[in-house]
């Protein structure tokens, strides 16, 4: 199997506080992965660790068959991992077409056209000369996608990008992300609306406290004990 | 480009002919601290305007420029030139120097730190007898200045050249690659990582360039003057007034600065010799909170208020 990202191993500490302890992850170039828990079973910290805002203790991260771990973040980005942020965070003092400017020009090094090209295929094209700050919840999560996109990803990670949204606004989003796959990204899902991820990924793997649970398709999750357990509480 | 070179060249030539308008040399000395301002103001701008890391310690860069030149004079007799590039280095080191604490502090937490850079840079000063200590260093002025009326007309337009030169070098940074980036850092700094800016490049970049140029305004003081001492050279004035200048005038523009500080610089002059040199501290300061509550986008943004630009 081609592995796009290979996580091995991979610890983080908050003080005494363990959020991630060995874990490890294969992605599969193009596939469509999605990755469960409950609140505080550590996807965010792990996403936080593969897209270099926070620095892993230990274990190895590798991307496209490199060490990508000491890396600072805009390098990882640059690389080709880029991700939305579970609570949208927009550069509010620009417009919609400017917030895609900035990866274009820092690193795609692509025309304005492009960013026009991303705004239509996500839906936002009328928004563009809009000031970020005055989109609605789900206009924002589609800018968070935007912009995930105008760095030319080769793996698109999505913090929870429909949490809040209603049930048409939710399939919205996931059609996006279908088309993206199909275009060759490489995606990985985090989200609680099962319905949405169990409807999006071939594989899941479920974090409960840092440690993966259980790994496996979307049918076999949901039969998982281990996994009714971490969400039932059983 | 070529409208603002244009420009700058108008504005040199301005100055360079301003002898032939005004004979009193009171003209010249009152228009040095305005332009002196603009230099600030502008340098401030580029970290705390367009970066969003709001710097209290501009007195310490300015004072560092005003020392360094001090100093070299002093024990090697360096030229103004030589003076005004020695104390832009020294400054935008320490600019840099502070450009790594934002690696840890963000938004308030920077700003106090930047007041405990100045202090620590003031006592250093205080104790350092080289250049007078706290009882100050006076400084002689050379006898005669080659094509310039006297050495205050030439110290105006010394200080006009740096103005240009640092307004040039705000204009660059806002409309390239990295003013982009800047606001992008100031929004959110986060996500602009995650968006491929390198942002503690940048930071550096922003620091360092906003230290050197308060450095290289700071570095004719002692001649302007005649005489240095580290209270009014570390004066907290210099910190209220680059960043109340940019605040009132606009941060989003490289304008902005240069509005506020003209405005501003030309009403503290008027105030000190009308009424008295305390009050125009106090000018600043109620205009800098009328500004804050009533238009936060300052006088640029009043403006684009009422004659809003067709897109």
């Amino acid at each position: 199997m081609n592995l796009i990202l290979e996580i091995r191993n991979l610890s983080k500490q908050f003080g005494g506080f363990a959020a991630l302890s060995g874990v490890s992850i294969g992605v599969a170039r193009g596939e469509r992965f999605g990755l469960i828990g409950p609140n505080g079973s550590g996807k965010t910290t792990l996403i936080n660790c593969v897209s270099g805002v926070l620095a892993n203790d230990s274990g190895s991260i590798r991307f496209d068959g490199r060490e990508i771990s000491k890396l600072p973040a805009y390098q990882r980005t640059r690389r080709g991992i880029a991700r939305s942020f579970q609570i949208p965070r927009p550069f509010a003092s620009m417009s919609v077409l400017e917030n895609l400017l900035v990866p274009l020009e820092y690193v795609s090094n692509g025309k304005i056209e492009e960013a026009h090209d991303i705004l239509r295929q996500i839906g936002l094209a009328d928004k563009a000369a809009t000031q970020s700050n005055q989109l609605s919840q789900v206009e924002l999560r589609k800018l968070e996608l935007a912009r995930a996109m105008a760095a030319r990803p080769q793996l698109l990670i999505s913090d929870e990008a429909m949490a809040g949204l209603s049930g048409n606004e939710v399939s919205e989003v996931l059609e996006i992300l279908f088309k993206l796959n199909a275009a060759g990204i490489t995606i990985i899902m985090i989200e609680h609306i099962m319905q949405a991820v169990m409807k999006f990924s071939q594989r899941i793997v479920c974090l409960d406290a840092g440690r993966i649970i259980c790994e496996g398709t979307p049918d076999s999750i949901v039969q998982d004990p281990g996994v009714q357990r971490a969400y039932l509480g059983a | 480009m070529k409208r603002f070179l244009l420009g700058s060249s108008g504005v040199l030539a301005l100055a360079a002919s301003m002898p032939l308008v005004f004979q009193n040399e009171y003209f010249f000395f009152a228009g040095y601290v305005v332009l002196q301002l603009i230099v600030l103001a502008t340098a401030w701008n580029i970290l705390g305007g367009y970066a969003g890391y709001v710097n209290f310690g501009s007195g310490a860069f300015f004072a560092v420029g005003a020392y360094t030149a001090v100093a070299l004079y002093k024990a090697f007799a360096l030229p103004l030139g030589l003076q005004i590039l020695a104390g832009a280095a020294a400054a935008g080191l320490l600019g840099f120097g502070v450009g790594m604490l934002t690696l840890r502090l963000r938004g308030i937490f920077f700003s106090i730190a930047t007041i405990a850079v100045a202090i620590v840079l003031e006592t250093v000063v205080l104790n350092w007898h080289y250049v007078g200590g706290a009882k100050g260093l006076p400084t002689l002025r050379p006898t005669e200045t080659p094509f310039f009326a006297s050495h205050t007309v030439y110290l105006f337009f010394v200080m006009a050249v740096i103005a240009v030169i640092a307004v040039g070098a705000a204009r660059y940074v806002e409309t390239s690659w990295i003013g982009r980036g800047l606001r992008a850092i100031r929004d959110n700094e986060g996500a602009a990582e995650c968006s491929g800016v390198p942002t503690l490049k940048l930071k550096l970049g922003a620091a360092t360039l906003s230290g050197a140029l308060m450095g290289a305004a700071g570095a004719p003081y002692a001649q302007y003057l005649s005489f240095i001492e580290p209270t009014s050279a570390f004066s907290l004035n210099h910190a209220v007034n680059a960043l109340a200048m940019p605040i009132i005038g606009g941060m989003g523009h490289w304008i902005g600065p240069v509005i506020g500080a003209v405005l501003l610089g030309t009403v503290q002059q008027v105030v000190t010799v009308t009424i008295s040199s305390e009050i125009n501290v106090l000018v600043v300061g109620v205009l800098l909170v009328v500004f804050v509550v009533a238009a936060p986008e300052g006088i640029l943004g009043l403006f684009r208020r009422f004659f809003p630009r067709k897109k």
